[in-house]
């Protein structure tokens, strides 16, 4: 192949890692946005979403479009519902305060993962894509599921961008991330908000896993790179800032894809580290990121 | 409580911890060795984050910088234990000092992710370079670099002893430290800095102090972990290796001097326990996280300080 | 001659102007009071002085020296101290401690690197003799009533031993009998310290200051002896509300 169709390919390889990145990422985005806490267990979520995907595919008989289908209906709910009622146990009693919530949600993250491989195994399972389509270029075959995937994620943005933003419970949430005392004095049941973006916010990252494991796979400690990777790209977007995150999604997922092609994505992933420790020390709203308020 | 109190007490317990060696059998005897270096490094941690207020992610670094500063000579070019431990201090101290020249500018969750960034570089540089290190695999120290002024680290005596040694060294100098003037700067930061600056202190020097000084405990420990048990990996840098210390300290107590010996003693035979009972004793340290910052975010002697004693220190 | 001086000073917030281009000066040995309505910038004037807030212009100058461009702590060990409006101390800590943190980090430097000795001792004594606290060495911070926090926060400015020392409504929350106790300490620490003290109660400016300044919307309203201010029309319409 030469240089030209190869770098379609990173480049398309690309946008299915930022599709899937944007997903995961705004689930943490959100949360710190509105609760500012960060969720480190954030990757066991998506984990779970996609663990819970094989289940629902291996139980669902029929198609695999069927089960599939099942899967992004069910794994969201079951995910976001865990998530809420650990917020509603956890960080809740903790009163939100920032540090204790990490040294928490780092302890849920051991008990789920070691939950997963107690009870699914320390096996990577395949699941089923929902359909067998390829696109076919002059230069190569394509995925066209992969294409499902990029669409499928932009689909769910733009609809949690209108959540977010035309709905009334979207405008609830956006009143408690100016300021909570506020909102509370005018009658919004902060708890309750809390709650409910804590378990959107795991949703979003159960559906990012959804989408992804019929081509990556589901396996107990696949939520490490997603975590670091949202982390990147939500601090490298500006910390709550939903446009931001989107956008540094991109950016890092088509720049992984093209680089790991030519470069180690070891040393990719070492820069990348380092950049977002010093976009933290020395810009920290971001680099793309608008101040929200 | 009057300072000889204090001191004898402490004294006490590094007698008690010397004299278990001959009290408990062979193999919790070599455990007790391995607690003790994990205590060493424990106590660093408490340096930054009990006494001072710095909730680092990243301390994992300064452990593995200190057990492949020791283990890489060692291994590559014959270093013995001795050159091989000065090193490993002088890692963990210089990769603090320079991880603190930027992590210090953020505070709070920044910090917290800073940290944890720069731990994770330092992490997968030890993978890109596995030629040298080893990578996950990591690498057995051989037996040359496993001796000191003759005895080999190896047999269970001298192993303990040093294991015993270093940490009875960083456990009175932390009770030196923490009773000194500086040590009540420290408390300062942690409690109120913006108070203390217009006491006339820079809280960016005292806590960059504290970081290095806080590295030079977790890179000691962490040579010592490579010498005496005669293995270096890149799984040191992960970040378990820097919940683990948090964990040994706020279940001792953030704060206190003993705290994390105790801390580190029972998470580690609770693991130990637990791990004859079932696989998922991993799920312990995590519901052990979460059950301390809900219901005892104190700790041991943090209750102890508050109901029994006030004076501890 | 002045000790502190201060020549245009201003600091924006956004469009407010909190401090305005005010010149200042405070002379050796003496009490002067700085008033005005609430909001009126007393606070951030003083936080431009001690370096809580960075001044946007203007020049700070204590006994001669620029300090305009210096760290707050730098500018404390040099002699300047502050004393929060909002009660600001190591609530985890015991008032000995408190004290001992301010003697041992301010002007003089006193004490061992063990963090004892006999001249830290005597000097926490002397600070804590001065408010009526010596007997409450022991206590942690955080239990004491809200005015003995009112006086530990004036305890550990003397501690600095400074050369001016800047107090931010130090008797909001004392009870009438320490508010006398305090008048007398004030007028009791010239003329080896200055003193800059933001007050609203009137009778303990009128009764302690040598000199009055009056802040208006971040500037310089008035100044002058208290029957100067007293008698002043612009200050009677503004603030006292005559
Ligand atoms: N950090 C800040 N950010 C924005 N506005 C501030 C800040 N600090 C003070 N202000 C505003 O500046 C004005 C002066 O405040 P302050 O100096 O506290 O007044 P005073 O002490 O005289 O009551 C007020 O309107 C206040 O709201
Ligand atoms: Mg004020």
């Amino acid at each position: 192949m030469s240089f030209g169709p190869f770098l379609l390919l990173a480049l398309m390889e690309g946008l299915v890692t930022a599709a899937v990145l944007a997903l995961a990422a705004s689930g943490l985005s959100l949360v710190f946005g509105v609760m500012r806490v960060v969720n480190v267990a954030h990757g066991e979520f998506y984990m779970l979403g996609a663990v819970i995907a094989w289940f629902v595919t291996t139980l669902v008989p029929g198609p695999a479009w069927a089960g599939f289908l099942v899967a992004l209906a069910v794994a969201p709910v079951a995910v976001g519902a865990l998530a809420a009622a650990a917020d509603r146990l956890v960080l809740r009693r903790l009163d939100y305060d920032p540090e204790a919530t990490i040294v928490a949600t780092i302890g849920l993250l051991y008990m789920i993962q070691q939950a997963a491989l107690s009870f699914y195994g320390p096996d990577a399972r395949p699941v089923a894509a929902p359909f067998d389509w390829r696109l076919q270029l002059p230069w190569f075959g394509y995925s066209g599921y992969k294409l499902f995937v990029v669409l499928a994620a932009a689909v769910v943005l733009l609809a949690l961008w209108l959540f977010m933003t035309r709905s009334k419970v979207g405008l609830v949430m956006r009143a408690t991330q100016v300021d909570r005392d506020v909102a509370q004095a005018f009658g919004i049941d902060v708890d309750l908000v809390y709650m409910a973006v804590f378990g959107i916010g795991a949703a979003l990252a159960a559906v990012a896993a959804v989408l992804i494991v019929p081509i990556q796979q589901a396996h107990y400690l696949m939520g490490h790179d997603p975590l670091l990777l949202s982390f990147i790209v939500v601090i490298i977007g500006g910390l709550g800032s939903l446009r931001g995150t989107v956008v540094a999604a991109l950016v890092i997922g088509l720049s992984d894809g093209v680089i790991s092609m030519f470069f180690s994505p070891t040393l990719a992933k070492i820069l990348a580290t380092l950049l977002v420790a010093l976009v933290l020390v020395f810009r920290p709203q971001g680099l793309f990121g608008v101040r929200d308020r | 409580m009057s300072g000889a109190k204090v001191w004898a007490l402490h004294l006490a317990v590094l007698v008690a911890l010397f004299a278990a060696q001959y009290l408990l059998p062979p193999y919790h005897a070599t455990n007790l060795a391995r607690v003790l270096v994990l205590a060493l490094f424990a106590m660093g941690y408490n340096l930054a984050f009990g006494y001072t207020g710095l909730l680092s992610l990243g301390h994992a670094l300064f452990f593995a910088g200190g057990m492949f500063a020791a283990g890489l000579p060692a291994y590559h070019f014959g270093f013995s234990a001795g050159p091989a431990l000065i090193l490993s201090l002088l890692g963990g101290g210089v990769l603090a000092g320079a991880v603190g020249l930027f992590a210090l500018r953020t505070a709070g969750v920044s910090f917290m992710i800073v940290t944890l960034m720069f731990a994770q570089a330092g992490y997968l540089t030890l993978i890109y370079f596995n030629a040298w290190t080893g990578g996950d695999q990591g690498f057995a120290v051989p037996a040359s670099g496993r001796s000191l002024f003759g005895f080999a680290l190896s047999s269970d005596g001298p192993r303990f002893a040093v294991a015993w040694g270093l940490f009875a060294l960083g456990f009175l100098v932390c009770l030196a430290l923490v009773r000194s003037r500086f040590g009540r700067v420290m408390v300062a930061m942690r409690e109120n800095e913006e108070r203390s600056r217009l006491l006339g202190y820079n809280p960016f020097v005292v806590k960059l102090i504290v970081l290095v000084i806080s590295g030079l405990y977790a890179g000691l420990a962490g040579g010592a972990w490579a010498l005496l048990f005669g293995y270096a990996g890149a799984s040191f840098a992960t970040i378990q290796y820097s919940i683990l210390p948090m964990l040994y300290v706020l279940l001792g107590g953030a704060g206190t001097v003993a705290g994390p010996v105790l801390g580190a003693a029972l998470m580690f035979w609770l693991i130990e326990l637990a791990s004859g009972l079932t696989s998922a004793w991993l799920f312990l340290v995590g519901a052990a996280l979460v059950v301390l910052v809900l219901f005892a975010p104190k700790g041991i002697l943090g209750w102890v300080r508050e109901k029994v004693w006030r004076g501890l220190p | 001659m002045s000790l502190l001086e201060a020549r245009g000073l201003t600091r924006h917030f956004g469009g407010l102007r909190a401090v305005d281009g005010v010149d200042f000066d405070l002379r050796p040995g003496e009490v002067q009071g700085l008033i005005g309505p609430n909001g009126a910038g007393k606070t951030t004037f003083v936080s431009l002085l001690s370096g809580r807030i960075p001044v946007q212009s203007g020049t700070i100058h204590l006994a001669g020296e620029d300090i305009t461009r210096l760290p707050a702590q730098a500018r404390v060990r040099k002699g300047l101290a502050y004393t929060f409006q909002i009660t600001s101390i190591f609530p985890g800590l015991t008032v000995f401690d408190n004290v001992a943190l301010a003697v041992q980090g301010g002007r003089a430097q006193i004490g061992s690197w063990r963090g004892g000795g006999a001249a830290l001792e005597a000097a926490v004594a002397a600070a804590l003799g001065q408010v009526g606290m010596a007997d409450l060495a022991g206590q942690g911070a955080g239990a004491l009533s809200y005015g003995h926090q009112r006086l530990l926060e004036v305890a550990m400015g003397l501690a600095l031993q400074p050369k001016v020392l800047i107090l931010d409504e130090p008797t909001q929350g004392l009870a009438a009998g320490e508010i006398a106790g305090f008048m007398a300490l004030v007028r009791g620490l010239v003329p080896a310290v200055s003193v800059l003290l933001i007050e609203h109660n009137m009778e303990v400016v009128m009764g302690v200051a040598d000199r009055i300044t009056v802040l208006n919307f971040g500037r310089v309203l008035a100044r002058g002896t208290p029957a100067q201010i007293s008698a002043d029309p612009a200050v009677q319409e503004a603030y006292l509300g005559a």
